[in-house]
């Protein structure tokens, strides 16, 4: 059984233009799919980097008592999910706004009192993040008594999150079509390389080889194709990624970027591997029949 | 000349004869092309370590009925029992294992035309799942004995037809069958290598091999003489043993 592999391989040096073109086909596919994968990770460390940046802001009533206050503190620091509340009087956050708008600061001169509520910042503990989440401990601190209203970058978020979820699925379409064309082009391959070796397969079975004997060579060629094509477009990617990092090295400094983990490039060859397999297993079955 | 054998169609007087077990039974065999009948109404029987001539004119079922024996075709109607098993209640997946028992000298020899001698016999002990280092011992022992060892690089179509025969022979007995199928094993071969091909069958029947072989050259036949089995129009003639000429 370990002559197979020579075997197959002789195969593929004989008929080398073809099999390099579906090598590169292969690697194509693979390299699109995993482009939307690179650009899927990536933009899910940025989601969960810019949550980690999330604030609630709490809005108080006007006239609490500072009692109150300080039950709220303690109150909203007990929920579950908070890492910090810090408190914000409303005099400061007046000073904050006047030190923002430094350049019209006139607009805010005429004040006669100040028309900010009292507030509490909060930020989330490290493993309360996401999405859900945020928005849960938006609500249980909106209905404490004593806060008004409250605040964070909801549909921002959520706009950020359905574009992802579109990517994903995208990605997924996609991958499912390369999937499908790759296995298509291995398949048209392998049928003209059985059919290049009909009269050999002919005459090894009247010799008694078995099925699986005449047809390992030909599943072992797919594979081949799955592998080189995925490793060749999995380089042709990282190619690409260092060089767009490379152009912009600048920015990418302050963002997270980075290349897939270990396990989705071993992901991706697999799935290529399969593509090889797949596109065999058509082709011997159609070549079984005629 | 001709001595008709004692028994009928049926062939079975040979093997009788020779106190061997039947390693090949065919019981009322019928082999249909569309329209054509190939063979009709066919019963034989060849014992084990006997030398059988097939003979008829062209298109007679010869080729035919060596497809029965090793699966090469699936009999119409009928029974074909070889070695004790019943080929139509054999699985197709188990033709491999019956065909191994078998070795098969093509008429139009089946050689590869884009591989060397060595791997066209190699073929028969890879098909066989060998170990390499074995094929590549036995393999050069079989070149040897039909003497192609000096064409072991050679691509078949560079041969000339006996050298071409000698490697188809090569094959067929590399993996030491329990029976030789030869079609037309001398039919475009000049006396000489006929005979050398001729000989080498001979050869193998010595050793105890079971050899049929389907000629219509009926020099041949009266040349060695044996036993006969004749086909017309796809059905048995007569079944005769020849007695051989005179050295
Ligand atoms: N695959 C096939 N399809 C259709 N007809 C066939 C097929 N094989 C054989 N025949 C027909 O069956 C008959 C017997 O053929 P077969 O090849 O067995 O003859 P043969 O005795 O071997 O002849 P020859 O001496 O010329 O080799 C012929 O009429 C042939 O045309
Ligand atoms: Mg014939």
């Amino acid at each position: 059984m370990i002559m197979a592999i020579p075997r197959a391989l002789r195969d593929m040096w004989a008929n080398r233009f073809l099999n390099l073109v579906t090598v590169v086909t292969v690697a194509l596919a693979i390299l699109i799919v995993g482009a939307f994968t690179l650009f899927f990770v990536n933009a899910g460390g940025l989601l969960s980097m810019w949550t980690r940046q999330i604030r609630i802001m709490a809005y108080l009533g006007p006239d609490l008592e500072d009692a109150r206050i300080g039950e709220l503190a303690a109150e909203i620091r007990s929920l579950p999910g908070v890492g910090e509340a810090r408190f914000i009087p409303r005099a400061l956050a007046l000073e904050h706004l006047r030190a923002e708008m430094a350049g019209r600061a006139s607009l805010l001169e005429n004040l006669r009192e100040n028309p900010l509520p009292d507030a509490f910042e909060v930020h989330m503990a490290e493993a309360f993040l996401g999405r859900e989440r945020v928005a849960l401990l938006a609500d249980q601190i909106a209905a404490l008594n004593g806060v008004d209203s409250v605040e964070y970058g909801r549909q921002w978020l959520e706009r950020f999150a359905r574009l992802v979820d579109l990517f994903r699925l995208t990605g997924m379409a996609m991958g499912g079509l390369f999937f499908l064309a790759g296995a298509f082009i291995v398949a048209n391959t392998i049928r003209l390389m059985l059919f290049s070796r009909r009269e050999e397969v002919e005459i090894m079975r009247l010799v008694g080889a078995t099925d699986a004997f005449i047809r390992l060579p030909f599943y072992i060629q797919g594979l081949i194709h799955g592998i080189a094509g995925g490793a060749l477009g999995l380089l042709g990617l990282y190619a690409g990624f260092r060089f767009i990092i490379y152009r912009v090295s600048e920015d990418a400094g302050l963002l997270p970027v980075r290349f897939l983990p270990m396990e989705m490039m071993g992901g991706i060859l697999l799935g290529s591997m399969l593509i090889g397999w797949t596109g065999a297993y058509i082709s011997i079955k159609q070549f079984g029949r005629a | 000349m001709t001595v008709p054998a004692a028994g009928d169609a049926t062939a079975g007087g040979a093997a009788e004869a020779e106190g061997g077990e039947p390693i090949i039974r065919m019981f009322h065999v019928y082999k249909r092309y569309g329209a054509k009948l190939a063979l009709a109404d066919v019963s034989l029987a060849v014992s084990e370590r006997e030398f059988v001539f097939i003979s008829g004119p062209s298109g007679a079922g010869k080729t035919t009925l060596l497809r029965m024996l090793y699966m090469g075709e699936p009999a119409t109607d009928g029974q074909v029992v070889i070695d004790g098993i019943n080929l139509s209640r054999l699985p197709r997946r188990r033709a491999p294992h019956l065909r191994r028992k078998f070795g098969i000298i093509f008429q139009d020899y089946k050689l590869i035309a884009t591989r060397s001698v060595f791997d066209n016999v190699a073929i028969a002990l890879e098909a066989r799942g060998e170990r390499r280092k074995l094929i590549r011992k036995k393999v050069r022992s079989v070149l040897r004995a039909v003497g192609m060892e000096e064409k072991g690089r050679a691509l078949p179509p560079s041969l000339s037809g006996g050298e071409q025969q000698r490697v188809a022979v090569a094959r067929a007995i590399v993996g030491d069958p329990r029976i030789i199928l030869a079609d037309e094993p001398t039919g475009s071969l000049d006396a000489e290598a006929a005979n050398a091909v001729f000989q080498l069958l001979r050869g193998f029947h010595r050793r105890g091999i079971t050899v049929l072989v389907a000629t219509h050259d009926t020099a041949l036949i009266r040349r060695t003489g044996g036993r006969v089995v004749l086909l017309d129009g796809g059905r048995l003639d007569v079944s005769t043993v020849i007695p051989p000429l005179p050295e």
